[in-house]
């Protein structure tokens, strides 16, 4: 049983939760996450450790409301528990000095690439990181990540903040203007995609964060397995990074949704549940 | 010789059209206290008694069968407690006709059906825990030294017992939410009821064991920050928890799956049960690959799903099934179609999603090393099965996560923990390892067996330095 200590609306649907977790909060590392169960019927679901706190023993999830095992944890007040949380879980994002760093966030994807830019940055890297939604309100984390970049570009499909149009335009305006050494995308899996197709063409490294469906998180089922080169690697104990030039997405996208038909009835029932209370 | 002339008994079962329809029924119904009498009336208090070879923790079997026939059934247990940490579980899934059973003088000698010492044996487990008188385990003075378990499956729990009744403070650490390891996740309750492993997690807690449940060691804290906590030593049973696929085309699509997996989501989350929030993808026509327990479990869990067709898809003949007996037994009963001498080729799928499983016909050549014989494709021979769900059931591996994580274990090419045969001790000193991370996939009397022998060798240990 994990106590959330605060929570924090950060957009609609988007929440932060600082959660008490001393143990992980001492052993976490950029790149880890957890994997949390509400209820005693509940799914485990993996978040990222976004922050820590040593000194209140509490770690920072960012959880976006999706089915019924996210918005189960979203509904939870301050005061109140999370009834299991295991980890920290997957291997940390190498860390190391390549010298410029493009750090692509997408969406909810802001919220696992503050961890891994503050690391970079620490590490002595130059951070150029471009935060894209598809709109304005959908923009989340804005000042924790620009006060840990050493350039911060906000982007929106529908230009209602920052630059108008996709991150990969935005990513391409600045591959053309300076060396970039290493590449980061972490979002939604099509945006991942593309982002490594476009990283692909420039030649530059890249790594992304794969969201992949998982059960236990720590190896023992292969729910999580996603095809890197030509090998099946399990993405909670191999990854969740990996190199983005190296991964089959289309299989990846499909496996996103290998759940989908019966997602939809368990939210379904689960909204009908919440209007009958 | 009048008892040579008995027949033995007939577990009653619930009937295959009613279980089939519930995961959580238990298929044996356990013999009545007349049965169980009657039965144990068919041992024969051998002299030389081979049954006892053939179990893997040496039960002084006819000694608890005379118990039994005695309608003393208290002593019974108090005899299998000996030997046995979890006789309710053994008695239900040891694969009694390959050990006790297979050695019994009926076996041997007679050529007759063997004693039921299984049947037995759960007999007078149910009967403890069925009735108010227990047998009381006495617990040592507590002598206030720390050890850690890690892993809360048959084999550490085995060892908690023991080593808390030596008087140590005995924490266990288990990864997931449960406690159980594989008796909870992959045994599922129409076999083993949770409520019969949960009987003994409670009594190991009233007896002063403590539990660590959503504690992965090696990465929520280190065996090394263990040690400075003041842990003296350490009992690996951390399991073979690692599915293994076959690496053929199509493995990856949806509607292929470990049954890892599978048995998790269902046993573990209660997937399928109205009120779970984790999905489960319930097939019309289910194929199970593999034929050990596992596939069982896996194909009959299926057909409790609503499975139309369920079938094992196995790559030898059906002797060759390393499953229990009874297991493949009540699968047939309850209508698994045993496709033998096939062997997968390839997953087919439109838009991602599995329908089909390509086949390779096989037949039975040389015995190889096992002694059993090879199945070897034969040419040209392929069939395609429409499918829409396939459960990979063929194997695991050990869990990497303490052999990656602890310098100077010593680690044998399967990825197994090297120990000791005689004291279950591993290169490092203070840490001992039983079970499936260290035999890779055995069962569970071999594991509790493991935890049992390592505890008393750990406490020899303990014992002899405070002394010194
Ligand atoms: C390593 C990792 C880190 C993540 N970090 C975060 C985070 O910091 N914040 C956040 O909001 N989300 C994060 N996610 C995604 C989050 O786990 C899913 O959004 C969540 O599980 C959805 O569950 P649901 O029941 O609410 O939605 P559902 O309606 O059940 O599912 C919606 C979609 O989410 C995905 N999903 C469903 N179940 C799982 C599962 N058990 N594991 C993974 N994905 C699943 C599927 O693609 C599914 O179609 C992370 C995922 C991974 C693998
Ligand atoms: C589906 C299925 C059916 C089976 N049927 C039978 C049968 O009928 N008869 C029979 O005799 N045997 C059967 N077996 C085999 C038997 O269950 C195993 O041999 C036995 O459970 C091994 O026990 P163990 O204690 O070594 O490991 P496990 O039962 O695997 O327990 C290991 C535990 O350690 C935990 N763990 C792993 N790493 C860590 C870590 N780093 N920190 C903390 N915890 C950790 C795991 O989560 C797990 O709970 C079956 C196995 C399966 C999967
Ligand atoms: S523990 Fe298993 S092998 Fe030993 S007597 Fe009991 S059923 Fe037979
Ligand atoms: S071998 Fe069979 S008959 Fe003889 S003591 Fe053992 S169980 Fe009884
Ligand atoms: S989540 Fe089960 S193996 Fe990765
Ligand atoms: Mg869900």
């Amino acid at each position: 049983m994990n106590k959330i200590v605060k929570k924090e609306k950060l957009a609609e649907r988007i929440y932060r939760l600082e959660v008490e977790a001393p143990l992980i909060a001492a052993s976490r590392k950029a790149g880890n996450f957890i994997i949390a169960r509400t209820g005693k019927l509940g799914e485990r679901i993996p978040l990222t450790v976004v922050d820590s706190d040593l000194d209140k023993g509490t770690i920072t999830l960012v959880v976006q409301e999706m089915g019924v095992s996210s918005k189960k944890i979203c509904a939870l007040n301050e005061g109140e528990y999370i009834t299991d949380l295991v980890g920290p879980l997957g291997r940390p994002t190498d860390i190391k000095k390549v010298g410029t760093i493009l750090a692509c966030a997408g969406g909810l994807g802001a919220a696992p690439m503050l961890p891994i830019i503050k690391a970079f940055k620490e590490a002595g890297n130059r951070v150029i990181t471009i935060l894209a939604a598809r709109s304005k309100d959908l923009l989340i984390l804005k000042e924790e990540l620009a006060a840990n970049s050493d350039e911060f570009i906000i982007m929106t499909d529908d230009g209602t903040e920052g630059k108008k149009g996709l991150i990969t335009v935005g990513m391409e305006e600045v591959i053309a203007r300076e060396k970039i050494d290493e590449c980061i995308a972490v979002g939604p899996g099509v945006m991942m995609k593309f982002c490594a197709l476009t990283t692909k063409k420039h030649n530059i490294p890249t790594m992304v964060s794969l969201n992949a469906i998982m059960v236990d998180g720590t190896g023992m089922c292969g729910a999580c397995r996603v095809t890197v080169g030509d090998e099946t690697k399990f993405t909670c104990v191999d990854g969740p990074e990996f190199d983005a030039h190296k991964i089959d997405f289309d299989e990846f996208l499909l496996r996103l949704g290998g759940y989908k038909d019966q997602e939809n009835v368990l939210l379904e029932n689960f909204e009908k549940s919440c209007k009958l209370k | 010789k009048e008892r040579i002339a008995k027949e033995r008994v007939e577990m009653p079962e619930v009937p295959p059209m009613v279980r089939s329809k519930s995961q959580t029924t238990e298929v044996n119904k356990g013999l009545t206290k007349e049965m169980a009498v009657e039965e144990a009336k068919r041992c024969m208090d051998c002299a030389n008694p081979t049954c006892i070879d053939g179990c893997p923790v040496g039960i002084n079997i006819p000694k608890f069968i005379k118990h039994i026939e005695n309608e003393e059934p208290l002593k019974a247990i108090a005899t299998l407690k000996e030997s046995s940490a979890l006789p309710a579980a053994c008695g239900r899934v040891c694969p009694q006709e390959k050990q006790c059973e297979a050695n019994c003088f009926y076996t041997l000698k007679l050529n007759k059906p063997a004693v039921a010492i299984g049947h037995l044996e759960r007999y007078a487990a149910d009967y403890e825990n069925n009735s108010d008188e227990k047998v009381v385990q006495e617990v040592a003075p507590s002598n206030g030294i720390k050890v850690g378990v890690v892993g809360s499956g048959p084999s550490g729990l085995a060892f908690a017992g023991d080593m808390v009744k030596f008087g140590y403070d005995v924490t266990v650490f288990e990864a997931l939410h449960e406690i159980g390891g594989v008796l909870k996740y992959g045994i599922p309750e129409f076999r083993l009821p949770n409520s019969l492993v949960d009987v003994e997690i409670e009594s190991l807690k009233r007896m002063g064991v403590k539990f660590e449940t959503n504690f992965i060691v090696g990465q929520t804290q280190t065996i090394e920050q263990l040690r400075e906590q003041g842990f003296k030593s350490f009992y690996v049973a951390s399991g073979a928890g690692l599915p293994r696929f076959m690496n053929i085309p199509g493995e990856n699509v949806n509607g292929v799956l470990s049954a890892n997996e599978y048995l998790t989501r269902v046993n573990l989350m209660f997937a399928g049960s109205a009120e779970a929030d984790t999905p489960v993808i319930k097939g019309k026509n289910v194929a199970v690959i593999g034929g050990g327990n596992t596939a069982m479990d896996a194909v009959r869990t299926a057909i409790r799903m609503g499975a139309e067709n369920a079938m094992i898809i196995y790559r030898r003949s059906l002797e060759q099934l390393p499953a229990r007996a009874e297991e493949v037994h009540h699968a047939k009963q309850e209508g698994v179609f045993f496709n033998t001498l096939k062997n997968p080729i390839e997953f087919l799928h439109e838009s991602g999603k599995l329908n089909a499983v390509k086949v390779q016909h096989m037949e039975l050549g040389e015995p190889d090393a096992s002694g059993r014989r090879r199945p070897i494709p034969i040419e040209g021979k392929t069939e395609i099965i429409p499918i829409d769900v396939a459960i990979m059931a063929i194997g695991v591996s050990p869990n990497p996560i303490i052999p990656n994580s602890v310098k100077g274990l010593d680690i044998s090419k399967w990825g197994t923990i090297e120990v000791s045969e005689e004291t279950r001790q591993s290169s490092v000193e203070d840490i001992y390892a039983g079970g499936d991370i260290v035999r890779g996939g055995a069962t569970v009397i071999l594991a509790m067996g493991d935890g049992r022998d390592a505890a008393a060798s750990m406490h020899k240990k303990l014992q002899a330095e405070m002394n010194n």
